[in-house]
């Protein structure tokens, strides 16, 4: 049982101090999270692959952003352990900061700082927590901007962006720190619908240049193209998890089939 | 019926009041009030003016001859120049700002805490907080300015009573501040802590870079509004003997028993305090507009 430090995520691109494919990028055994009285997570075990994308669903309060959040180190565990890349990042004197950079984690609201323009809100982490010059910084955030159509909005206010891209904006801020795992939290959700597919469009990319992603999403239609496992939740627990044309056309568990059918109704899928 | 009809048979037409029309609209405003401005500013000179002892008032308060003795002053005549020791207001008023700023944060800082560790500090700064905003602050100034020296330490408490006044002001408007800073610091969203530590900034830089600019940006007009209060209460220090615009106008009006040094003295602080308060006004219009900008895109 590894009980050390996480590797150092490096200065490479994404994924490339990370072990090859097949490799596990996420261990989850038995964690459980309560706020308060409230259980939350009631013992979840789950395996991300490398390279891989797995998609959470399940109905709000099911656990996908609680799950996402423990996940970043934002939320203290009650029970249980998180490995990345095989370091256990629940053990005791592992440096949350650390582990942070090596894990980027997107929000449902972007969270983008108000007070900074595109570009210091891109370059803030790599200059103040990962020590890259401030010029190196800013040179990759203008090709990260160029290269997910955001180029010429270096210098704009998040305000005056529009939800999309801000969203982006957010995305290529955690991408920012050349993270080997990108967490994403729903970040469609507070959209406007004509602005949720250029947030899609990226992750797609994303996936594409095979970045390994756990993402919590009311998007089915989504999940199931670009997810190689969806995972249903309920109440905490990992209801289901199977690839998506299993669990969207047969799904075995007479929840799993409930809540399709809710979505179904709904229109979502 | 369309559009719009000069013959006058436009059916929302009720009253006999012009167009709504934003230019209209103001210059009549402007008019309004002006001369409802004026009405009342002769009200109240009427009064005063009317009053049976205005003679004896007009003499005690504004005597132009007394307003400019006090104000210039004359030391071999036993008093000071209340335009002088104005600047002794503004001196202390400029250093207390300043470390007001810095040890008011310490505290909200301290207070915001959640580690354990700084259990006890948190327990000493809300004793701190609420000790020094319930006490009047002359009672401080008194006891710091008369107790300190009677210590006799060396150095400590050789100072001029101006410093220990200051120091007294420094001690009870860091109380009222922090409170301000926390309010601040309340008012950022926890995401933005959130998103910060997720970036793997440690809590120092997220508070640096991310929290405290914007409190900073949130609470400036109540900030402001504590100093116009504090520049007021530098007039306290007078109580120690430091010959402060209110100490002088004392002198004055002891010496030559007329009472206009202190409406030099008024005067005078009003010239302080009315750019400071414009000034916040400003700033909290400006951010207001920010908002509804920021909210309409």
């Amino acid at each position: 049982m590894s009980t050390g430090q996480p590797g150092e995520p490096g200065s490479g691109a994404p994924g490339s101090g990370a072990p090859g494919s097949g490799a596990t990028a996420i261990q989850v055994e038995g964690l459980r999270k309560s706020f308060g009285d409230v259980p939350v997570l009631n013992g979840i075990d789950l395996t991300v692959a490398s390279h891989e994308v797995v998609c959470l669903i399940g109905a709000s309060g099911s656990g996908k952003s609680t799950l996402l959040r423990c996940l970043n180190l934002l939320e203290p565990i009650n029970a249980g352990r998180i490995s990345i890349w095989g370091q256990d990042i629940t053990a005791p004197g592992v440096d949350e900061n650390l582990v942070r950079r090596s894990i980027g984690i997107v929000f449902q609201s972007y969270n983008l700082f108000p007070h900074m323009t595109v570009l210091r809100n891109i370059t803030l982490a790599p200059v103040r927590a990962a020590g890259v010059p401030r010029a190196q910084a800013e040179d990759e955030a203008r090709a990260l901007l160029d290269r997910f159509g955001l180029a010429g909005r270096e210098s704009e206010y998040p305000d005056r962006l529009s939800g999309g891209q801000q969203q982006r904006v957010a995305i290529v801020r955690a991408l920012a720190m050349k993270p080997q795992v990108m967490l994403l939290d729903e970040v469609t959700s507070a959209l406007d619908p004509e602005l949720v597919a250029e947030v899609l469009d990226l992750i797609r990319e994303l996936a594409a240049g095979g970045m390994t992603m756990l993402i919590a999403t009311h998007e089915m239609g989504f999940a199931r193209d670009i997810a190689q496992r969806v995972c249903f939740l309920e109440e905490g627990l990992i209801i289901e998890d199977a690839p998506p044309a299993e669990l969207f056309t047969a799904p075995r568990d007479e929840r799993t089939q409930r809540f399709l059918r809710r979505i179904i109704a709904a229109g979502r899928l | 019926m369309s559009g719009a009809d000069p013959a006058g048979t436009n059916t929302f037409v009720t009253t006999g009041r012009g167009p709504r029309l934003l230019a209209v609209q103001s210059r009549g405003a402007a008019t309004v009030s002006t001369i409802s401005t004026v009405v009342v500013l002769a009200a109240l000179v009427a009064v005063v003016l009317l009053a049976p002892g205005s003679a004896e008032v007009r003499h005690t308060f504004f005597s132009p001859h007394d307003m400019w003795q006090s104000f210039i002053g004359n030391p071999a005549k036993g008093y000071y120049s209340v335009g002088e020791a104005i600047w002794l207001n503004i001196r202390m008023f400029l250093v207390a700002e300043v470390f007001i700023l810095i040890f008011a944060l310490l505290l909200a800082l301290v207070r915001q805490s959640t580690s354990p560790v700084l259990f006890p500090f948190r327990v000493l700064a809300l004793i701190y907080v609420d000790f020094f905003r319930g006490v009047p602050v002359l009672l401080i100034v008194l006891a710091i300015g008369f107790g300190v020296p009677a210590l006799r330490l060396p150095f400590v408490s050789v100072q001029s009573t101006a410093v220990y006044g200051t120091l007294a002001l420094i001690i009870t408007y860091s109380a009222y501040v922090s409170e301000v800073y926390r309010a601040g610091l309340n008012s950022v969203h926890r995401s933005q802590s959130a998103a910060a530590r997720s970036l793997g900034l440690s809590q120092f830089a997220a508070l640096r870079f991310v929290i405290l600019p914007q409190a900073v940006r949130n609470i400036i007009p109540p900030l402001l509004n504590d100093f116009i209060s504090l520049q007021k209460d530098t007039a306290l220090v007078g109580v120690l003997g430091a010959i402060e615009a209110n100490e002088a106008a004392q002198i004055y009006s002891s010496t030559v028993f007329n009472y206009s040094s202190y409406t030099v003295a008024a005067l005078l602080f009003l010239l302080l305090t009315i750019p400071l308060a414009r000034f916040t006004d400003r700033l909290i219009e400006r951010d207001r507009r920010r908002r509804l900008a920021g909210a309409a895109t």
